[in-house]
């Protein structure tokens, strides 16, 4: 083979191992990624053992912490405590976090209860724009 | 002084508008006079925007309530060093910033090649004024720093406590000067483009631009690990946040091209590639600028609002779509003139190096903008967490380190094989010394961790080899001592050793980073005064709660009204190794309905983290003190109830006194994690090795050098 | 207060313009003629091609001669054996007079 049809050759193996690498990164964020919905998209559509971003605003009157455990309701961002996601969250709490709130907090259905997963709950800053602090994101 | 300001920002379009107009006059037709008005615009842009920069810090510092950026982030009783701060803490003083820092770069990288590349510079400066005027027409049309109100408030809001800590003065500037620095290769690698012409003097000065975005980008991002570390209360350094990973990303890109320049210095290859990376990493920079405040992304920043989003995807597409149509017109002036001498040599590491670089940042990039991905082809909006993030990255940076070490090794075009092989002896024999090391010693849960310690070691071998044979080299022909020799070597190939130097820092700091990850001992919980608790080998004692009152005009404190925390005492084996002091802050709000005692206490609630740092681990902890309890939430109701709201602090006085005699139980969340110490460490060295790397010889040594190399060349030709 | 923001204003306009059109003010006023031979007082040089060449060159003959360097740097430190290393560089070196020559061409030699 002439040497300029070998880099060709070469070239094309390159691109298609990245096309192969590229597409298994692909397809396994798809699988591994957890839908972000709304409490009353959650209500509707949960099923039992997926692990859901949940996003909304925190119910005023509804925190209540038992020792370890915070208790807390998540209703939708645009209002309406009708469709109201009350959940169980272990791990550590951020500072801004405070009824009336936007939250994200990644929970599964177990039984018949939403219980948050551990760490995950992000508050997003209260006000308008703030310069970049990393990450409020407990995550271990 | 706000319509100084204001009127600065105007001036500030009109010069950006007429020098892109003069400098693309001036290359296009010849006339010098032209393309040099436009560099001068330049300048004149950065004296205006300084003029406007000072009338917004006169302004916080004076504490003009008449400004809204003012009333809205600063208040009076906001300490002094928190005013000055607060200036780029709202969207448009940040604005602001950045377009003051962009000026202030282009002025000096203009300055710099004043004499020479002259139809480059011209239609880079184009370019830059071009960003330059973007970033101000945002201001003077959607969020203008000069805005005022009448009548003016008699105080302000403040600056959101979570912002008061001293790393908030440098991290914002440090980061925008990495970003704007990251646009000026990308103006010079257009210019060089639109001028045809990609040549050795090109390299030499993009070099230089690249390498300031490299480093201020990297030490931005390093500082906001270490303040989300040591002063956010969640106790972690990196979390795959958005904002993070949009840094970080223009980062890699950078790194790749500032080893693959070098390949294209010396075999004139990759061209393509470097124009391109050069590209991508000035238009990530500009990505990340505009994920940071656009609020598309659900990260904790939801900052700007969607009004700024559109002319920033604008300026996204047309930078994408230039840069498309600038390489693939350009491509027959951008042909390699060789192509690689051997797989077995340096240059091709380099290229090993690029292709992982560029795949970690393929991969940050996709699992960062994967819920608008998602989103666009499923209508589902979906994100990936951290464990996606982290199995893609990890594999790739043990790859990334180990050719750090295969590096040094390598001959540049051509190594010889039997030479190589012997080479690496050492550097494998220090890394299954360490594997042996640490089987003994009992560590061996986690194989990657494993592996990245290994392969430092490996990197520590390889680098240590080089430094010691350069200098047995050099004491041979000129028989210095051996410090000296060391010395003499670095300075006399400072690119060479700066850059093992550097890569012997990011060895470190990927240890400290492996071993805090992997053998981290966290625990939450609930603790009453004299209970104890065990985190990792250490024992952990709340031995007394604490309650600080500062008074409203307190300077020196962040201005908290009241911190409520612990004395903590922490323990090894019954010796006792340090006593930690965390507290919560709690500031006052203006929300009337809190009271007038429940608004003094009723703001954002801020972390004080106790961190006691050492080589081998750092001691973490972080208190959430239970205020709500029912004897505390009445002393507050009474308060609010009979007292005048001058008096109000006096239940604060008594509430921080029942605190005392009858603390609650408090939530801790403790941390002992080996190594978070060699995160900086790391970074430091990565400093260290970048100056040296970076500093140039004294210009006598360098006619010296030049002038026997001549004679040395020509003496060469007449050997052959 | 409005007066003196006014003030400052014009003071700031007449500076920047001042700055900016002195490279044109100038030009013109060094002789009518707007073609590349015109030298400016400033002595800027015209932009003739042979000046980005000689750019160029010096930059190509400054990073030939640290290639040059590094590679008996790489063969003292033990990464090529003799042969190779006098391979590449008599290889090196010539590529080095070829930069040389050329830049001989665009001007006389120093001495």
């Amino acid at each position: 083979m002439n040497p300029s049809r070998k880099r060709t050759v070469r070239l094309v193996v390159a691109l298609s191992a990245a096309v192969v690498l590229a597409s298994a990164l692909i397809y396994t964020s798809f699988s591994a990624a957890s839908p972000a919905l709304t409490p009353s998209q959650l209500l509707r559509e949960a099923a039992p053992g997926r692990s859901y971003q949940l996003t909304g605003t925190v119910v005023p009157g509804s925190v209540h912490r038992e020792g370890a455990v915070l208790d807390f309701s998540v209703e939708d961002r645009a209002g309406g405590g009708a469709s109201a996601v009350a959940l169980a969250y272990t791990g550590v709490v951020p500072d801004p976090f405070h009824e009336g709130r936007e939250v994200i907090v990644t929970v599964a259905k177990q039984g018949g209860r939403y219980v948050g997963e551990a760490n995950s709950l992000i508050t997003k800053c209260p006000s308008k724009y703030k310069t970049a602090p990393p990450s409020e994101n407990q995550n271990s | 002084m706000a319509g100084l300001g204001f009127a600065c920002l105007v001036l500030a379009l009109v010069v950006c508008a007429y020098g892109i107009g003069a400098s693309l006059y001036g290359v296009r037709s010849g006339r010098v006079e032209f393309s040099e008005s436009g560099r001068r615009s330049v300048y004149a842009l950065a004296g205006i925007l300084t003029v406007a920069f000072i009338v917004l810090e006169v302004a916080f510092l004076s504490n003009d309530f008449a400004f809204n950026t003012v009333a809205d982030t600063s208040s009076r009783t906001t300490p002094a060093f928190y005013r000055a701060a607060a200036v780029w803490s709202s969207q448009e003083g940040s604005l602001l910033l950045w377009a003051w820092l962009m000026s202030l770069w282009s002025s000096l990288a203009l300055f710099l090649t004043r004499k020479r590349m002259r139809d480059v510079a011209a239609y880079a400066t184009a370019i830059m004024l071009g960003f330059s005027g973007f970033f101000v027409s945002l201001m003077v049309f959607y969020a203008n720093p000069f805005a005022t109100t009448h009548p003016v408030p008699p105080e302000g809001a403040g600056l959101d406590p979570l912002l008061r800590f001293p790393t908030m003065m440098i991290h914002p500037p440090m980061l925008y000067s990495g970003y704007t620095l990251c646009t000026i290769p990308l103006a010079f690698g257009m210019g060089a483009l639109l001028a045809r012409r990609v040549d050795a003097d090109w390299i030499k000065a993009i070099r230089r631009f690249a390498f300031a975005g490299w480093l201020f980008l990297g030490m931005g991002i390093l500082l906001g690990a270490r303040w989300s570390y040591s002063e956010l209360g969640w106790g972690g350094y990196w979390g795959w946040d958005a904002v993070e990973n949009a840094s970080l990303m223009p980062w890699l890109t950078a790194t790749a091209f500032l080893h693959s320049l070098m390949i294209q210095e010396k075999r004139g290859m990759l061209k393509v590639w470097n124009v391109s990376l050069v590209l991508a990493t000035g238009t990530l920079a500009i990505m990340g600028t505009f994920l940071v405040r656009s609020g598309i992304l659900n990260s904790i920043h939801a900052f700007g609002g969607q009004t700024l989003g559109v002319p920033f995807v604008c300026l996204i597409a047309v930078l994408i779509a230039g840069s498309i149509y600038l390489v693939v017109s350009r491509r027959e002036m951008l042909r390699s003139e060789h192509r690689l001498d051997s797989w077995l040599s340096r240059e091709a590491i380099f290229l090993a190096n690029n292709l992982v670089l560029v795949g970690l940042c393929f991969v940050i990039f996709w699992g960062t903008y994967f819920p608008l991905i998602s989103e666009a082809l499923t209508g589902q909006e979906a994100s990936v967490g951290p464990p996606w993030f982290d199995r893609y990255t990890v594999p790739l940076a043990l790859i990334l380190v180990l050719l750090s070490g295969i590096g040094p090794v390598i001959a540049w075009r051509r190594a010889t094989l039997a030479n190589a092989r012997r080479n690496f002896l050492v550097p494998i024999g220090c890394a299954l010394g360490l594997l042996a090391i640490l089987e003994i010693a009992g560590v061996t849960q986690k194989p990657l961790a494993l592996v990245m310690f290994c392969l430092a070691a490996f990197v520590f071998g390889s680098i240590g080899q080089e430094f010691f044979r350069g200098a047995r080299a050099r004491r041979a022909m000129a028989g210095e001592a051996a410090p000296l020799a060391v010395l003499a070597l670095v300075r006399r190939n400072r690119r060479r050793y700066g850059g093992y130097i550097v890569h012997l820092g990011i060895a470190v700091l990927f240890v400290g980073v492996a071993a805090s990850s992997s053998f981290q001992h966290a625990s939450e919980l609930g603790l009453s005064p004299g209970q104890s608790t065990r985190v990792g080998s250490y024992e952990v004692r709340y031995v007394k709660p604490t309650a600080t009152i500062t008074p409203r005009y307190d300077q020196e404190h962040t201005g908290s009204t009241l911190a409520l925390g612990a004395v903590l005492d922490v323990t090894k084996h019954g010796h006792h190794v340090t006593t930690l002091y965390p507290s919560e802050g709690f500031y006052s709000s203006d929300e009337a309905s809190q009271g007038t005692v429940g608004s003094l206490i009723g703001g954002q609630p801020v972390s004080h983290v106790a961190l006691d740092g050492g080589i081998t681990r750092d001691v973490w902890a972080a208190i959430q003190p239970n205020i709500e309890a029912p004897w505390l939430e009445r002393i507050v109701k009474t308060g609010n109830s009979t007292l005048p709201a001058e008096d109000g602090i006096v239940a604060i006085a008594y509430l921080a006194r029942e605190y005392l005699k009858h603390p609650p139980q408090a939530q801790f969340h403790f941390e002992v994690s080996p190594l978070v110490m060699w995160i900086w460490l790391g970074g430091f060295i990565v400093l260290g090795g970048a100056l040296i790397a970076i500093w140039p010889a004294p210009s006598v040594v360098r006619a010296r050098v030049l002038a026997r190399s001549r004679g040395r060349a020509v003496r060469g030709l007449a050997r052959a | 207060m409005g007066f003196l923001v006014v003030i400052l204003t014009l003071a700031l306009i007449a500076l920047v313009a001042a700055v900016v059109s002195a490279p044109i003010r100038r030009a013109r006023g060094a002789g009518d003629s707007p073609d590349a031979d015109a030298q400016a007082p400033t002595g800027q040089a015209p932009v003739a091609p042979s000046a980005h060449t000689r750019d160029d060159l010096e930059a190509a003959r400054e990073a030939k001669y640290r290639e040059i360097r590094d590679t008996e740097l790489d063969f003292r430190t033990g990464k090529l054996s003799s042969e190779d290393y006098e391979t590449i560089d008599a290889d090196l070196r010539a590529e080095a007079i070829e930069i040389l020559n050329e830049l001989d061409e665009l001007r006389p030699r120093e001495p």
